[in-house]
């Protein structure tokens, strides 16, 4: 890691965490008799320990101009490791919040464990600490390959993903200690989404300098799609989290917009994280890693470039979807609606487009689970956007809105689309980062494929059930004319729902630690391989030395 | 030609970006800067009241516990919500709510009309262990809000805050809001008076959490859920509240 970075870089880094360490101890000061001081300290720990991690390397010797002929990989390992134990971490939440609705005094009577502190954690860890390094990681290998030019120094891809990270740590951290500003997936205080602005913005840099370094003529679709995530996510990030804060020692602080305003600029946020986090950043996964994995050429280029706009344009609208019948003016609910159904012809074009390019190539998605992983995920995102603009039309929302439905909407989205495409495109990548010819274990990516599939779909189909039983009951008339169940009735029926929800969970989480094991055990015999001619890199390496050779190398 | 058109723009990183931020734009811009500008977005209530300072702070202890992730606050206007909650809700009944708490799921039921509905000693009870006055809840319990003293002394400037965002706090208001949570929780001490001269006659002055002489957290969650819905009676003044 700092032995990779020129003494120029290490000097910067030093600064940069002296720096990081700084605002920690001023947060720890302003903030000493509030929750905020507590994130000073974290953040200070933090930045001491960046300080005296290049110390400790500080005087190695400086890497060869050698390193300049090969793409810069380290960030994308670290990021696959750390996206593997979000994922870990945010699906153990998960499942720990579905069974607390099943089971509710599971809490221990602990306020950091309660239902609606580790409920954030678990979104926010998926989406953002899962999801989030995942997307740097391949965007990092991604943008390099399709440019054909090296990322532009090594120190600024650290910052990203090293700051990204304390980003999500603050964030976690924080709802466990009751600080959240309410606004569903943009959840941190002030402080935490002043920095992700920062880091962001390096974010954005490196891939305008990178694109601008280019050897090939022509951007390639991938990073269109990682280009509108960054940028877009931003605009939502700046405008959605603007806020007063009570002082500069409180943690609290008071969003700008109220009532019907912030609704409206909430759901616009809310939505389009769906669009350009959950979705570009993810298609431009699915563009670059399954036409590879398949050895097969995009299906269709024109097909790309109508999607690609058709997205970016049409998704903005549909936030507004998540107000029918509410206080939000007529006319906007409606806008939404109507988007939200024409939103299905790009979501398809690229559904369709990704499937479209597996023809010819359909006995290696039988074959090979990596493939299979991203097939499935192809289908998964026609369908769950299928359902999507279904229920932004506003008769079915009225029936959907508030229930399980949603839950289950979102879930076959977020395990059959994005934990899938992004397991497929691992998969694909671990060998290629690490130089092995395959991942340690391809039975068990067979094992931790039908553990995902089974997981998500017993997960949706109960959500499907409990949430369509729940609408039905709250609007059910006895001949009377007067209401047939009361609320806790629906409560009651969902019981066996809940259960067979965190079943599931449970199913995709055990997944995930598999997945997390294969990948750990293919680092540790690329280490163990690799080791011994590193130390004697002037000497040819001799057959036979060191540890026996995988079969077919 | 347009095919031409994108195989120029594919070769222009910084075209590509301000692609992709213009053709963004558009669509949160025509929904979104209207309903700052238009006035029938928001319904006039002139005779509706801010959150006290002890609301302000339930409120604020609702949030971080999360509870806008089961409960909505906005009942739409459907026939059934209409007739299991309330009349629907409008608009300017959450103009003061920074930010709002409209909720996207019921896990429980909608509290938009909740003011008034029990008494604080059932939400206490609910609060402390909701299976004991619903045998069949999935709530979590929230003991420690009994628990935990109520932090009060910087209220004042919770409110300031608020001042410039856009809640129309007096200074008066920001000076005494650590007296005025003490006194709407403790109607007998010699804060009680200014409460109801700030806030108006009708704000509801007790020991919410049973306990006269002590402030907990538990005072200022009920006094929020007790005033849910009832800071304007705007909402039961429509003519027939039913499916528009």
């Amino acid at each position: 890691m700092v032995a990779g970075l020129t003494v120029a870089e290490r000097q910067s880094a030093i600064t940069i965490s002296a720096l990081v360490a700084l605002c920690g101890l001023v947060m720890a000061i302003a903030g000493h008799d509030d929750l905020m001081g507590v994130h000073g300290v974290i953040i200070l720990l933090c930045g001491l320990g960046g300080v005296f991690l290049v110390l400790s390397k500080y005087f190695e010797p400086e890497p060869s101009d050698e390193r300049l002929a090969h793409y810069y990989d380290d960030p994308t390992k670290v990021g696959i490791v750390l996206a593997l134990a979000w994922g870990v971490v945010g699906m153990f939440f998960g499942v720990w919040v579905a069974a607390l609705l099943a089971w509710p005094d599971l809490t221990f009577d602990a306020a950091w464990a309660s239902f609606g502190r580790i409920r954030p954690v678990h979104t926010s860890g998926v989406i953002f600490g899962f999801g989030g390094n995942a997307l740097i990681a391949t965007s990092f290998h991604v943008l390099q390959r399709t440019t054909r030019a090296r990322l532009p120094d090594q120190f600024s891809p650290w910052f990203v993903l090293l700051g990204y990270n304390l980003f999500c740590v603050i964030a976690a951290s924080g709802y466990l200690m009751g600080l959240t500003q309410s606004k569903e997936y943009a959840e941190p205080e002030w402080y935490a989404d002043i920095w992700l602005v920062v880091v962001w913005v390096v974010y954005f840099l490196i891939y305008i300098r990178t694109l601008q370094r280019r050897k090939e003529p022509h951007i390639y679709v991938a990073n269109w799609y990682y280009m509108a995530f960054i940028l877009v996510v931003a605009v939502l990030h700046i405008v959605n989290n603007l806020a007063v804060p009570v002082s500069f020692g409180h943690a609290k602080s008071y969003s700008l917009f109220s009532g019907v305003q912030d609704a409206m600029t909430q759901w616009w946020y809310g939505h389009n994280a769906v669009a350009f986090f959950l979705t570009s950043g993810f298609l431009g996964m699915m563009y670059y890693y399954l036409p590879k994995r398949a050895d097969r050429p995009i299906f269709s280029y024109r097909l790309s470039i109508i999607s690609f706009w058709g997205i970016t344009f049409m998704y903005m609208w549909a936030g507004s979807h998540h107000l029918h019948y509410t206080a939000l003016p007529q006319w906007v609910q409606t806008l939404g609606m109507t988007f939200s159904v024409v939103l299905l012809v790009p979501s398809w074009a690229s559904a369709g487009n990704a499937l479209a390019t597996l023809n010819g190539a359909w006995h290696k998605v039988r074959d090979d689970a990596t493939l299979r992983f991203m097939m499935v995920a192809a289908v998964f995102y026609g369908l769950s956007t299928f359902e999507g603009s279904f229920m932004a039309i506003r008769a079915v929302n009225s029936l959907s809105h508030y229930t399980d439905w949603t839950v289950g909407h979102v879930h076959a989205g977020a395990l059959g689309w994005v934990a899938m495409i992004t397991f497929g495109s691992l998969y694909a990548l671990v060998p290629w980062m690490w130089k092995v010819d395959q991942i340690y274990s391809p039975k068990l990516v067979e094992v931790h494929f039908w553990l995902a599939l089974s997981g998500t779909v017993i997960y949706v189909f109960s959500m499907w059930n409990s949430g369509i039983i729940q609408g039905l009951m709250w609007r059910t008339y006895n001949s009377s004319g007067t209401l047939a169940f009361s609320f806790i009735d629906s409560v009651v029926a969902m019981h066996p729902y809940y259960i067979a929800r965190t079943v599931g969970g449970l199913l995709f989480l055990l997944g995930a630690i598999v997945a997390s094991y294969n990948v750990g055990m293919t680092i540790r015999t690329a280490r163990a391989r690799t080791a011994p001619q590193a130390t004697g890199a002037d000497q040819p390496a001799l057959p036979g030395a060191g540890p026996a050779l995988q079969p077919g190398e | 030609m347009a095919e031409f058109f994108h195989r120029k723009l594919e070769r222009s990183a910084i075209g590509f970006v301000l692609a992709i931020i213009g053709v963004s734009a558009i669509g949160g811009f025509v929904e979104i800067a209207p309903l700052f500008t238009i006035h029938e977005t928001v319904e006039t209530a002139p005779e509706m009241r801010v959150y006290t300072p002890l609301e302000t702070a339930g409120r604020n202890i609702y949030i971080r516990e999360g509870c806008y992730a089961c409960h909505s606050q906005m009942i739409r206007t459907l026939r059934d919500e209409v007739e299991r909650y309330g009349p629907y809700s409008l608009a300017v009944e959450s103009k003061y709510d920074h930010p709002m708490l409209w909720g996207s799921k019921r896990t429980g039921p909608d509290l938009a009309r909740l003011g008034g509905k029990y008494s604080d000693a059932w939400h206490v009870a609910h609060l402390i262990n909701p299976r004991e006055v619903v045998p069949q809840s999935v709530m979590p319990k929230y003991g420690w809000l009994m628990r935990n003293e109520l932090r009060t002394e910087d209220l004042g400037q919770h409110l300031a805050a608020l001042r410039v965002v856009g809640v129309p706090y007096t200074d008066a208001m920001i000076a005494n809001a650590s007296a005025d949570a003490y006194g709407q929780a403790n109607p007998d001490s010699p804060y009680a008076s200014g409460v109801s001269e700030r806030y108006g006659e009708a704000t509801t002055m007790r020991a919410f959490d049973g306990q006269p002489g002590r402030l907990t957290e538990m005072d200022a969650v009920v006094a929020y859920l007790q005033v849910l819905g009832r800071l304007t009676d705007a909402a039961h003044r429509l003519p027939a509240s039913t499916a528009r």
